[in-house]
């Protein structure tokens, strides 16, 4: 039994050979591709495993469940490890041409192998302490990103990103800390028994809110996203796109896992914070955002905004809501990045970001506008479109939770989604370009296939997601189905 | 700081080091020790000897580059994992042989310590990779 390894195993080896190779810097993306589709077809087999066979458990070192480290694949994680998989497939092509040959000699490739692993190692643990090592790994591998090619607004925004990310590592490990002197345990499943056998469960919320701190800040919650503005905007944009897509998922997926597997005694204080805290980064996310005329800033602003709806599926806590969170997750997850890509290739033809110095792009790239639309009228939530999807089954589970603040407030929010989204587009194709500008540097050249290759693929999977909603919505389901009846969990892992 | 007394010290201590890092290394499973701290004192030695000379005379000394450390170290730390799975054990079971050598005694061998030559090497090649950078800025 090796199988629930295999996705941290994959990127090592990656890294291996990638440094093994250090010379050859014209081999280094095709081995870090190679790496990538490795791991997205693994994650497909695993997700295919998980369904038919249930639950995968590996105790490493053959030590029992609350002795050893669990890697334990279930629904949830095999959905995640997928979309790692897509998101590091697409990143990896198109970081071919779009990273400078600098970057790529100076350990661009193994970075983004050692942040995958972190990132894969976080989906698989089944165990406390192994997950804040995973996000340290994922973190260190991050910092490197950020600051690797050390111009002056890099580290500026490296600084306000590397800081703040050490104090929620502070904030976890007391949380891990507190827990493990309560209950003598790191082990989620064996935790998630003990405590719902303890009848004192006052002292639990100490750690709870300690990881609830932790998780806000690396998921950018209200009122804890400060950081991701400051930063996201800085480094190139396939380095964004990869964050984007990854780096504040792994925050909220930790959130689903620890309040919906052992953090559930409280249900009367924790859900009602959620639907606040998810409220309020909806609003305050997007309505940031439109005041900003920097396409990548009202993206980073948009992720906050969008990451509160999958708070709102979990404050919502029923099969429904999660299963919301769940769908909505991968959606985000897909088009953010996709989104991210485009503005991309917006710079390469007209080289700014800034929505006063270009426009006019629907004349020259008619194609690139459709490669735009398709994902961001996906995040604005227009239907065929997967994000419509995503918001229309949140919402329906919060009418029939009751929860009726949070559902009209959310759609509000998709509302102004739309608007910030409609301004790229009024601004960057629509609208003729202002005077008196000389010609964009790119006009004439055609764009790098390796750039659109990965827009074309995401744009794809979110069409697919819009139009196949119903077996994907099932798998979500099945997967929140598996979440909200922790016993299962807590069975595969310990035995009976 | 090119005083000769150091230049001297310097050469004379890197075999030392070395080899009390390896001891260091193999005492490490059941004292205190270990790969880790094993690999500092290996990288102490050569930067030492870069203190005293410069890091370029130190890298020739070294043979290999630090990267090429941190491949044979990562290397060795994932083959370590390998013969669990010829045993048919769990992923990272520990397998152990003991050989009886003459004079020594037994000498017993086993995937943990491989790991830990794995982490040895990784940590030596890293330190060393960090301080030469920092002492060249």
């Amino acid at each position: 039994m090796i199988l629930p390894a295999l996705p941290i195993l994959i990127p090592l080896l990656t890294i291996i050979f990638l440094l093994f190779n250090f010379q050859r810097r014209e081999w280094q993306p095709w081995i870090g591709l190679t790496g990538a589709l490795l791991q997205l077809a693994l994650a497909i087999f695993l997700a295919v495993q998980v369904k038919t066979q249930g639950i995968l458990v590996l105790h490493t070192g053959n030590w029992e469940a609350p002795f050893g480290i669990t890697l334990v694949i279930d629904a949830f994680s095999s959905i995640m490890l997928v979309l790692a998989g897509i998101i590091a497939v697409s990143v990896s092509i198109y970081s071919i041409d779009a990273i400078d040959r600098q970057r790529q000699s100076f350990f661009f490739f193994p970075m983004v192998q050692g942040l995958l692993m972190g990132v894969n190692g976080a989906f698989v643990t089944g165990d406390i302490f192994n997950l804040y090592v995973w996000f340290e790994v994922m973190l260190t591998a991050s910092f490197v990103l950020i600051t690797l090619g050390g111009e002056k607004k890099q580290l500026n925004g490296a600084i306000k990103y590397v800081s703040i990310n050490l104090v929620s590592s502070l904030f976890f490990l007391a949380g891990i800390g507190l827990l493990y002197g309560k209950t003598g345990t790191l082990n989620m499943a064996d935790l998630a028994m003990k405590l719902s056998l303890a009848d004192n469960n006052v002292l639990m919320n100490t750690s709870a809110v300690l990881f609830f701190v932790a998780f806000s800040i690396k998921a950018a919650v209200f009122p804890f996203f400060f950081w991701l503005p400051a930063s996201y905007h800085t480094p190139p944009v396939a380095i964004t796109a990869l964050f984007a897509g990854l780096l504040t998922k792994v925050g909220v997926y930790s959130m689903i896992r620890f309040y919906t597997l052992f953090f559930v005694q409280d249900k009367l204080f924790w859900h009602p914070l959620f639907l606040w805290i998810g409220g309020l980064t909806m609003v305050i996310g997007v309505l940031t955002a439109a005041s900003q005329y920097d396409i990548r800033k009202i993206l980073s602003f948009h992720i906050i905004s969008q990451i509160g709806y999958m708070i709102m599926g979990l404050g919502i806590f029923t099969v429904a809501g999660i299963a919301g969170a769940i769908f909505f997750m991968a959606h985000n997850i897909i088009a953010k990045t996709n989104t991210f890509l485009v503005a991309g290739l917006i710079n390469r033809v007209t080289g700014s970001y800034d929505l006063k110095q270009i426009g006019g792009l629907y004349k020259i790239r008619p194609w690139l506008s459709i490669l735009f639309i398709i994902p961001a009228f996906g995040l604005a939530g227009i239907p065929p479109l997967s994000g419509f999807f995503g918001k229309l089954i949140l919402i329906s589970a919060g009418f029939n939770a009751g929860e009726y603040v949070i559902s009209f407030v959310a759609l509000a929010v998709g509302l102004f989604t739309l608007f910030s989204m409609v301004k790229i587009w009024n601004e960057a194709f629509w609208k003729p370009r202002p005077e008196g500008l000389p010609p964009y540097e790119g006009e004439n050249e055609n764009l790098p296939v390796s750039m659109v290759i990965p827009v074309v693929f995401l744009g794809l999977i979110t069409l697919t997601m819009g139009f196949a909603v119903k077996p994907i919505l099932e798998i979500a389901m099945n997967a929140a189905g598996q979440l909200l009846d922790p016993k299962i969990y807590i069975q595969a892992v310990l035995g009976s | 700081m090119k005083s000769y007394i150091t230049q001297l010290a310097a050469t004379r201590l890197l075999p030392v080091t070395l080899i009390l890092s390896l001891l260091v290394f193999y005492r490490g499973h059941n004292e205190p020790g270990g790969g880790f701290i094993g690999g500092l004192m290996a990288a102490a030695g050569f930067i030492f000897y870069a203190m005293a000379f410069d890091t370029a005379e130190a890298e020739k000394k070294l043979r290999v580059s630090p990267l090429m450390l941190i491949v044979a170290g990562l290397s060795i730390a994932f083959i370590s994992t390998l013969p669990s799975l010829f045993a048919g054990n769990p992923f990272f079971t520990g397998e152990w042989i003991s050989l009886s050598i003459p004079l020594l005694g037994k000498l017993k061998l086993g995937t943990p310590m491989l790991f830990d030559l794995g982490v040895y090497f990784t940590v030596w090649g890293i330190s060393v990779t960090i301080l030469f950078n920092v002492m060249e800025e």
